[in-house]
């Protein structure tokens, strides 16, 4: 498969990687919003959710797609109409753009890049932008006041997620993404090797850290204040309708599966299995159907941490203004600075 | 720190009503499939007995949204014995209620005095077109056969009128 793809000319290896991009991207999107929005949500409020729209309502999302579609694509008078409509495509590019890093298998990637988790923390901000434009061309004061929640909130929250992924970083020695899977299926705990080494183990409370900071980075409950719908009417989306809007929700649950990839890749071991139990020794011996099995492993992990994602957003009630502030700076940031320096010190110890 | 132990409650809480919903079911029903029976008095829908009705006028003269429309004229009966006078009675010739208007508040059953009007839980009369919602004489009438009947009396009650 890989002798397949290196004797292909570089516009077929580019367009496969655009159509495997689209793919990691709106299936695991799709997906969620079907299994954890529709269903799990009736679910834990005692409904059965969509059940009209094929088997158990599996085609809702096909239906809800259809409605957007045929909306009219309104934008509002005193819009600034050229800004008000690409904000949706930034905020949806820096969900490709953060796929682009996340390895799939030993040799199913689409860009190995050496500084692969600095480069998914700088462009998972670019959102911040898509959404503060958003807020700002509409024309809106809930718009307005919602974008600006958002930035103060992404902002906040960005920082504790960079530092708990250092405390991973740290601990593998690198900051490319396949290394980091690498580190950690071919680790050890003491001497055992049966289950390699995932850093959610020994980067506990990283993981805590940064999966509060994804949530919060998703503006899902209970950090939902900039699309607060009823104080805000939904924030910076109060005034997109159409095809717009169903861009801002295709990038939200696309943004929660690409950032349940990234968390699975640092502290649950990504695509691998333990080394160990093929006997393999390092990113070479690995057999060729690892790139298949890879993205199916992948893909559970990431569906486990949604699961949590959505289980905390279907479960709390939204933060203050001033709690979610105080939260970030007074309580995540310091935790994961002293897990910084715990982590620095014990890598050198041992 | 002291509101951790809560915050898993919460997320007990939601765990276990999935579970719920996904062992036993919901708590909804799926309507259109499955259908639950109304309560024996809910007010459904107001059917009419026509034979009762003298067209008193009584309970569209209560109605608070004058939603029920009485036309009425009067004809000779033979008399009751032989040799008697013809008996002059109402008949009614239009008795409709606009269920686009009707705010089921049930004073028109309550005011009538010959127990010509009886509430009924039949609910699945909507309909296209709102000008189909003004029920006439002959569909009230044909609610009657869905009228429950009247609950027991209480033990030692006084039993009033007849039906």
């Amino acid at each position: 498969m890989v002798a397949l793809l290196a004797s292909m000319p570089y516009w077929a290896q580019s367009l496969l990687r655009v159509l495997g991009g689209i793919v990691a991207v709106l299936l695991p999107a799709g997906t969620i919003v079907y299994v954890f929005l529709f269903k799990m949500m009736s679910f834990m409020q005692s409904r059965l959710g969509p059940m009209e729209a094929g088997p158990y309502g599996s085609m809702q999302l096909f239906a809800e797609v259809g409605k957007w579609l045929q909306k009219e694509d309104l934008y509002p008078e005193r819009a600034d109409k050229f800004i008000f409509k690409i904000a949706p495509l930034i905020v949806l590019t820096s969900t490709f753009l953060l796929v682009a890093v996340v390895p799939f298998g030993p040799d199913a990637w689409f860009t190995n890049f050496e500084a692969g988790v600095f480069y998914a923390l700088a462009v998972s901000s670019v959102s911040v932008l898509g959404i503060l434009v958003a807020g700002w061309a509409s024309a809106n004061k809930y718009s307005l006041l919602g974008g600006l929640r958002a930035a103060g909130q992404l902002i906040a929250y960005e920082l504790p997620m960079v530092l708990a992924v250092v405390g991973v970083v740290i601990q593998a020695g690198s900051m490319n993404l396949q290394q980091i899977v690498v580190a950690q299926n071919a680790g050890e705990i003491f001497g055992w090797n049966g289950l390699g080494n995932p850093y959610i183990l020994t980067q506990f409370v990283g993981f805590v850290v940064f999966m509060i900071a994804v949530q919060a980075e998703l503006t899902q409950t209970p950090f939902d204040m900039p699309i607060a719908e009823s104080e805000l009417v939904s924030g910076y989306m109060t005034e997109y309708s159409g095809f717009r809007f169903l861009i801002f929700f295709i990038a939200e649950f696309a943004t929660a599966g690409v950032f349940a990839l990234i968390a699975s890749v640092l502290f649950l071991g990504g695509w691998g299995v333990p080394f160990a139990w093929f006997g393999w020794e390092s990113l070479g011996d690995i057999d060729n159907w690892m790139n298949v099995v890879g993205p199916l492993i992948m893909f559970s992990k990431m569906m486990l941490l949604v699961f949590l994602i959505m289980w905390v957003r279907f479960s709390f009630p939204r933060f203050r203004e001033d709690q979610l502030q105080r939260f970030a700076w007074k309580v995540l940031i310091p935790v994961s600075l002293v897990n910084i320096m715990a982590t620095a010190v014990l890598k050198v110890a041992f | 720190m002291a509101k951790v132990p809560g915050l898993f409650k919460g997320l007990g809480v939601t765990l276990n009503t999935m579970v719920e919903t996904i062992t036993k079911g919901a708590n909804t029903v799926q309507y259109p499939h499955e259908k639950e029976a109304p309560p024996i008095r809910a007010r459904g829908v107001i059917a009419l007995h026509e034979g009762n009705c003298t067209s008193c006028m009584l309970c569209a003269r209560s109605c608070p949204d004058w939603c029920i429309y009485i036309e009425g004229h009067k004809e000779l009966a033979p008399p009751r014995r032989a040799g008697g006078k013809p008996r002059q009675v109402n008949k009614l010739d239009r008795f409709d209620i606009d269920y686009a208007l009707c705010m089921y508040c049930g004073i028109c059953v309550e005011v009538c005095p010959f127990d010509a009007l009886f509430w009924s839980p039949e609910y699945e009369y909507s309909e296209p077109r709102i000008a189909d919602l003004l029920h006439d004489k002959a569909k009230l009438g044909e609610w009657m056969e869905t009228v429950p009947e009247a609950p027991e009396l209480e033990a030692g009650a006084e039993k009033k009128g007849k039906k």
